[in-house]
Formats: C-alpha cells, sequence, structure tokens
C-alpha cells in the first residue's frame, strides 16, 4: 500500500468517526430515558451517602404540644414496612407547599415520621392544627443533631426506608405532585 | 373552534412540509426543473399554515381560553396582556410552534431571497429545511399539543412561573430561536452540498449570511438570557455554567467557528470539508440542547415541564438528523477534495487557529456538560461540574485564542510574515501591558481580571489598528475618510465584532473584581461597601396586579452627597405560590449597584448589596458583537448574491 493510499484510507476512516461518537453518545441518552421511566437513573436526586445503608437510629424526644406520639430506635430499626421520614419546620415556607402531598400519601396509608427541625414546639402544633396532620409519629430534633447525622440539605427533605430501615431514595425540597407519581410512587410499589 | 384551527393548521404544516421533504429533492436528483420549482411554493404554504397556528395559540392565550390545557397551565386572567401572550411561548408546546414558525420563516426566506442560488440547490436546501419541520411538526401534534382541550372548563389558569413573568425573558426565547433555527439553514445547506458532492467559493458565500445571521440572534439571545439572570435571580452573577446555559452557548461556539472558516471556503476554496461538519454540528449542538432541556435528563435551575416521552421523540429526531448527516457525511466527504494549501502564517492560517481554539473550547464545555450525566449513568458516581472546572480549562483556551483574534485580521491571504504584523500591533500590545500593570498595581490580587483588561484592551486596539491599517490612516491621512467610506461593510463587521468581544472582556474582568456584602440592617442603618454607603430608610407593603410585596428604600450616598434611591423587592405571587426577588440596580456604566433584600427578622432586613464594577459592558458588548455581525450581513457581497458559479471560481482578493 502506498503512502497517499494509506493516508486516504485514514481519511476515510476518520470521515465515520463524527458518526460513532454521535452514537454512542445517542446510545447513552436513550439508556437514560430508559433509566428515568423504571427510575434507576435520577438526575435531580441529590447524592446522599445514606442509600442502601440502614437509616442513622434517633432518639429524641416527642413533640408534647401537638399531642402526637415520637418513635424511638426500633421504629427506623425495622419499620416492617416502607416507611417516610420527614424533615419539617413551622418556619420553611416550602414545607406548606409541601404539604398537601404529605397529607395525600397519609391517607394512602403512607406512614410517615415526622422529625421537627430547629422548630419551637408551639409553632409546631399550630402549623398542624391550621394544615392538618399526616405524621403517625412526631419528634423534635431542636439542636438539628439528627439533621447532621442525616446530612441534611434543608427543610423540608424526605428519606424513603425499606422494610428493613434501610435508606432507599432522599428527596432534598418540597415534594410536588410530580415527585410523587413520577418517583416516589414507583418506589413504593417496589418496596411494599 | 380557533384552537381547533390551529391544530388543524399544524396539521396541513406537516402535510404540506412532507412534501416539501420529498418533491424538490427528487426533482433536483432527476433535475426535473417542474418538480424543484414546487419548492417555493410549498415553503411560503408551510409558513402561512404555521403562522395560523400560532396565531390561534396566541388568541387563545389573549381571551384567557380556559378550556385550553395549555392556557390553564401556564396563563391567568389577572396576568398583563404582554405576559399572557409571552406565556404563549413561555411553556414548552407554545415554544415548540414558535420554534417550527421561525423554521418555517427561514424556509420562506430561503425561497423567496434565493433565487439567485443555482435551482438543485435551492430545492435540495428546502428539502432537508422541510424534513426537519415535519420532523418538528411530528414531535409537536404527536407529543406536545398546544392546543389540547379540558373539559369542563378551569375557572382560571393555574399562573405562570412568576419568575418568567419579565420583559427580558419575554423575549428571550425568541432570539435565542433565530439563531438556533439559522443553524438549522446551514445545516440545510451542508447536506445539500453533500448530497450534490460540491462545495466551492460560492457555497461558501451562500452560507456565510446564514451563519451571520444565526449567530448575531444566538448572541443577543444569550447577552439577554445572562442579563435576566443577573437583575432576576438576584444572585449577583451574569454565567453560572449551568448545563442550560452552556447547551446554548455550544451552537454559539459552533456557530461562531462555522462563519470563520466559510470565509476561508469562500476565498480560498479550502476547509470545505471541515465547513461542512462545523455546520452539521452546529445545528446538531442546537438539537442537543433542545433534548438536553426537554426530556429532563439533566439537572438544572432552568426547567420546562419535561417528561422522558418526550426526551425520546426528540431523540429519535436527534438521531435521524445527527445520524443521517454524519453518514452521509461519512460517505461523501471524502469526495470533497481540497484545493487550497497553504502557509501557516497567513490569514487563513490564522482562522484554522480560531477554529481550532474554538472547537476545542466547545469540546471542553461539551465534555464538562455530559460528563455529570454518563458518570451517573455508567459510574454510577454523583458529580457536578461547576466554575472552577470550565474557569481553569476555558481560560487557558482563550489566552491564544484572544492574541490570535487581533492579529489574524492584519495578516494577508496565502502568506504573511509575522514582523510587519507585530509592527502594526506594537501600540496595542503596550497599552494591554499598561492595563495589565495598572490593575494589578492597583488591586493587587487575584491576578486573572488583571490579564482580562489587558486582553480587553488588546482586542479594541486591535481592531482599531486592523481600520487605521484598512484605511492607511497613518501613511496617507488626507484620504483615510475617503477610504474609510469605501471599506468594505464585512471589514468594518469584522473589527467591530472583535472590539465588542473586548467590550465584553472589559465587563467580564469588572466583574472579577466585584464586591459584595450581607448584613442585617436596621431602618436608618448604613452598610459601607465600594466606596459607597448604603442606608436603608423604610421597609413597607407593595401590591401590584398579581402580587404583593415587600419593598426597602436603599439611599445609596457618596461623600454624603445621595447617588440613587434603589427599591428592592421580594415579590409574592400567591396564586403560584412562589416568591422572587427583585434586585434593584442603579448603573453608572462605570459599575452597578445591586441591592437584593432578604428576609426580616425582628426588625431587621437582610440587605446583599454588590458593586459590580463595569458589569454592564458584559450585555453593551455582546450587543456590539451582534451589531458587527449586522454590519456584515450587509455588506454588498451579501446583498448582491453571490455571482455566477462559474465565475466565483476566480478567488477575489479583499
Amino acid at each position: 500500500m502506498s503512502e497517499a493510499k494509506r493516508s486516504s484510507v485514514s481519511r476515510r476512516a476518520l470521515m465515520w468517526a463524527p458518526l460513532g461518537l454521535a452514537a454512542a453518545g445517542g446510545l447513552g441518552f436513550w439508556a437514560m430515558l430508559r433509566g428515568m421511566q423504571d427510575g434507576s437513573y435520577d438526575p435531580r436526586g441529590v447524592p446522599s451517602a445514606l442509600i442502601g445503608k440502614p437509616a442513622p437510629r434517633l432518639a429524641l424526644p416527642a413533640v408534647a404540644e401537638t399531642g402526637l406520639p415520637g418513635f424511638g430506635e426500633a421504629a427506623l430499626a425495622s419499620p416492617g414496612a416502607p416507611v417516610l421520614v420527614n424533615f419539617w419546620a413551622s418556619w420553611c415556607v416550602p414545607c406548606v407547599v409541601e404539604h398537601p402531598q404529605l397529607m395525600a400519601l397519609q391517607k394512602r396509608g403512607v406512614r410517615i415520621l415526622g422529625v421537627n427541625y430547629k422548630d419551637k414546639p408551639a409553632d409546631a402544633a399550630k402549623f398542624l392544627t391550621r394544615y392538618g396532620n399526616p405524621f403517625s409519629a412526631l419528634v423534635a430534633d431542636a439542636e438539628g443533631r439528627a439533621g447532621i447525622e442525616y446530612g441534611l440539605y434543608g427543610v423540608p427533605e424526605t428519606y424513603l426506608l425499606d422494610r428493613d430501615g434501610v435508606v432507599r431514595w432522599r428527596w432534598a425540597g418540597p415534594l410536588t405532585p410530580d415527585t410523587l407519581s413520577a418517583e416516589l410512587d414507583i418506589l413504593l410499589r417496589r418496596h411494599a | 373552534m380557533i384552537p381547533e384551527l390551529g391544530h388543524f393548521a399544524l396539521a396541513l404544516a406537516l402535510a404540506l412540509s412532507l412534501v416539501q421533504a420529498v418533491l424538490p429533492l427528487w426533482g433536483a436528483q432527476r433535475g426535473d426543473g417542474r418538480l424543484m420549482a414546487a419548492g417555493p411554493g410549498l415553503a411560503l404554504g408551510v409558513l402561512i399554515a404555521v403562522s395560523a397556528a400560532f396565531a390561534a395559540l396566541l388568541w387563545s392565550f389573549a381571551v384567557n381560553d380556559t378550556t385550553v390545557s395549555n392556557v390553564v397551565q401556564n396563563s391567568h386572567s389577572a396576568k398583563p396582556m404582554l405576559y399572557k401572550l409571552a406565556g404563549a411561548w413561555g411553556n414548552h408546546e407554545g415554544s415548540m410552534v414558535l420554534w417550527v414558525l421561525i423554521l418555517a420563516l427561514c424556509g420562506a426566506a430561503v425561497a423567496v431571497f434565493g433565487r439567485g442560488l443555482p435551482g438543485a440547490l435551492r430545492a435540495r436546501v428546502l428539502a432537508v429545511l422541510g424534513m426537519i419541520a415535519a420532523g418538528f411538526l411530528a414531535f409537536v401534534l404527536a407529543t406536545s399539543n398546544p392546543f389540547m382541550r379540558v373539559w369542563p372548563p378551569a375557572a382560571d389558569g393555574q399562573g405562570l412561573n412568576p419568575v418568567l413573568q419579565d420583559p427580558g425573558l419575554a423575549f428571550h426565547p425568541p432570539l435565542l430561536y433565530l439563531g438556533y433555527v439559522g443553524t438549522a439553514v446551514t445545516f440545510a445547506f451542508a447536506v445539500a452540498a453533500l448530497i450534490e458532492g460540491r462545495v466551492d467559493a460560492a457555497w461558501g458565500r451562500w452560507v456565510r449570511p446564514w451563519a451571520l445571521a444565526s449567530w448575531a440572534f444566538l448572541t443577543l439571545g444569550i447577552a439577554l438570557g445572562s442579563w435576566w439572570a443577573y437583575y432576576e435571580l438576584g444572585w449577583g452573577g451574569y454565567w453560572f455554567w449551568d448545563p442550560v446555559e452552556n447547551a446554548s452557548l455550544l451552537p454559539w461556539l459552533a456557530g461562531c467557528a462555522l462563519l470563520h472558516s466559510a470565509i476561508v471556503v469562500e476565498k480560498r476554496e479550502a476547509l470545505k470539508t471541515w465547513s461542512i461538519l462545523l455546520a452539521i454540528l452546529a445545528f446538531s449542538m442546537s438539537l442537543l440542547g433542545t433534548f438536553l432541556v426537554r426530556s429532563g435528563v439533566l439537572n438544572s435551575v432552568h426547567a420546562f415541564a419535561n417528561d422522558p416521552e418526550r426526551g425520546v421523540f426528540i431523540l429519535a429526531l436527534l438521531v435521524a438528523v445527527m445520524g443521517g448527516a454524519f453518514a452521509l457525511f461519512a460517505w461523501r466527504a471524502p469526495a470533497l477534495s481540497p484545493t487550497g494549501v497553504f502557509a501557516p502564517i497567513s490569514r487563513e492560517g490564522a482562522l484554522v487557529l480560531n477554529n481550532l481554539l474554538l472547537c476545542t473550547i466547545a469540546a471542553v464545555v461539551l465534555v464538562g456538560t455530559l460528563y455529570p450525566m454518563f458518570a451517573d449513568l455508567i459510574l454510577k458516581a454523583k458529580i457536578s461540574v461547576g466554575p472552577p472546572f470550565y474557569q481553569a480549562t476555558v481560560f487557558p483556551l482563550a489566552l491564544p485564542l484572544i492574541l490570535a483574534m487581533a492579529a489574524g485580521p492584519l495578516m494577508a491571504w496565502k502568506r504573511a510574515k509575522p514582523w510587519p504584523v507585530l509592527q502594526r500591533l506594537w501600540w496595542a500590545a503596550v497599552g494591554a501591558l499598561i492595563a495589565v500593570m495598572v490593575v494589578w498595581l492597583v488591586q493587587g490580587q487575584p491576578v486573572l481580571p488583571a490579564l482580562g483588561f489587558g486582553a480587553a484592551v488588546w482586542l479594541i486596539l486591535g481592531a482599531a489598528a486592523d481600520i487605521a491599517e484598512r484605511i492607511a490612516l497613518f501613511s496617507r491621512p488626507q484620504a483615510a475618510l475617503a477610504r474609510a467610506r469605501g471599506l468594505p461593510r464585512a471589514a468594518w463587521g469584522g473589527a467591530v465584532a472583535h472590539a465588542g468581544f473586548g467590550v465584553m472582556l472589559f465587563g467580564i474582568a469588572g466583574m472579577g473584581l466585584a464586591t459584595e456584602k450581607l448584613a442585617a440592617v436596621r431602618i436608618g442603618e448604613t452598610v459601607s461597601l465600594g466606596g459607597y454607603e448604603w442606608r436603608l430608610d423604610d421597609v413597607r407593603d407593595a401590591v401590584g396586579p398579581n402580587w404583593t410585596s415587600r419593598r426597602a428604600t436603599v439611599t445609596v450616598l457618596r461623600d454624603g452627597r445621595t447617588v440613587t434611591v434603589l427599591e428592592p423587592e421580594k415579590r409574592n405571587f400567591p396564586i403560584a405560590r412562589q416568591s422572587t426577588t427583585e434586585a434593584a440596580i442603579h448603573t453608572t456604566w462605570v459599575s452597578d449597584l445591586y441591592v437584593v433584600m432578604g428576609e426580616e427578622e425582628n426588625g431587621r432586613a437582610a440587605l446583599r448589596v454588590h458593586h459590580n464594577p463595569l458589569a454592564p459592558w458584559i450585555w453593551l458588548g455582546g450587543a456590539v458583537m451582534a451589531l458587527g455581525a449586522g454590519l456584515s450581513l450587509t455588506d454588498r457581497r451579501a446583498r448582491v448574491g453571490a455571482p455566477a458559479r462559474r465565475t466565483a471560481a476566480k478567488v477575489v482578493e479583499a
């Protein structure tokens, strides 16, 4: 093969490179879209070191003013059914936005454990009387220690624990109707 | 009734564009003049149909027709009329109709203004545009019908995202789409040339106005978006290297490379394959941006309501366009043999360098944008690529680009000598060095803003040197004015655009020296920043058409004299249950005084004050760049159109 011919062959090969690159990219994007539909690819999920690990234990007092029971380590260690742990506060505006979704989940029988984050008990009670109570149990994290253990990004923030108390999902920010239908419902079904 | 007519018009446009995709192409292959001649009429027909659909959509928003689901989701009767209409394209469905409308406009423009084009080339270009229009119309009709009805009608709409209720944003998408769609026309020219198997100087000349126009609109659109982010989001920044911003930057970079390489095709008949590839890439990047934004595969502060199903459709379009074009490229491009061989130090050599650097920057930005997504997919690792990555990679590439930008236009075609070029630029270099030293001495650390000021001075003086050289300002000053009048507009345009980039660099470098301060102050207390005293005078409630707000009055003083009174706000939109911060900005053109109001607590209001030196120059620079492109567009060569193909083969020296 002459030099000129070889260079012409490699020139031809080079012309196919853009197509190859584009095909590889397209395959990747397709995998992402597939993943979004079955829940294995989630561009919006904030990474959490806790996913796949047992939820950190919480030993926190109940909020007496709300009249709700507290929950202890056992409730997180083996809940027996999927359970949501929701960090919230009465001073947090997005929590108000999120509240209808929590109420809807509670009506559907999903158990929600509340962690009242850096809040005044009286304010928390007022909040729940005003907007309704979605929590089956509630504890107060007055100093924000649980927040540190969970690596809290801010309030509201929600964790899904499976029946063995392993963290399966984390949502930083308010739960929206879209979040429920696009993500949480699938996961609740999967871990039910 | 009107929405159904709109829906029907969209379906009609799809049918017409399918015919437009087939008939002229077939005619061009068979050399059938009658079939080829069908193209322009069909393109006009598509334009009329899509315009009717868009008008129907506007009408639905204007009368707040709550039986149309799109209106219910995105509008509200209490919204001012401008935002009702802007709401028509402020959502996914409507923006796609606008996209197709602009594409139809471009198709009609090719049909009407392309009379000078060879019949077969025009037919093929129109056919490719018809294919693209058909793809997007099918997408709109299948997955994002803007005329979907709801029954029973809703009581009222659910309001538009209040952050988007802003004049800047009302015009940001149309400008950006003009730019994106402009790349579709250059793409169509590229594909037509590949089918035809011929790229010559005339091709370069026809493509260049489209590349210029789309680049100018992209520049304006990106600048407007950045300006909006600056004053509306209240973060005090102007560019966040957000994936969606990058998605608009990628076609801009590719288009910028294309409009330079098209000059080489026109003048020297070289870089043909490369220009074709760039034209394909520019449009692919536009589509990639659409895909990234609309499918929801990426995490961004900007978002349309997205769903994976639409994503699959756009991905299919993307694969069809890119796959088809790249396969055609691989098959036909080897036949486009380069004719011009050239020396590295020459105008075309400088343009090649410009292309290499621009494409490297584009590749870096592309990698930075896509890497986190692919890392998530393949390595299951959540990684975010932020501004430090781009600063570390783009700045070192931008520096040689800026150095070459001033020198390139002074070089001669074919073979240039470096020494005379440097001789003409020595005063620009001295000016740049002085700027660097002065800023460095005054500001000390950090070194990047000082370099930025130097680069800005270098570019502006370089552009001035270019013009001075062309009109022989120093060697024969008496004839300079006459020569300036006779200078081709393209030469002026190039110099103005380069200087505009220098103006923008001034702004960017100035923002490198920006300072900010966050303080909780009581009424009557002051904050001092940037040599100004900022006094909080009052905080009160205010009411707008569809919002209520807390408004602060901040008086800015310098040496005891009032400079300005600023009124930042926190607006609350009850219908959307969302609040926005309205930063108050006073610009002196030398700097921006920028105040954002935060939460109030215990009688203190949180104020964030920014002193942003030269900030407005960023967008001013963008406008100047677009103006330069506009000047180039009015050049006689672009206006009169290209000469017939035979004569174009003779290389014209400028």
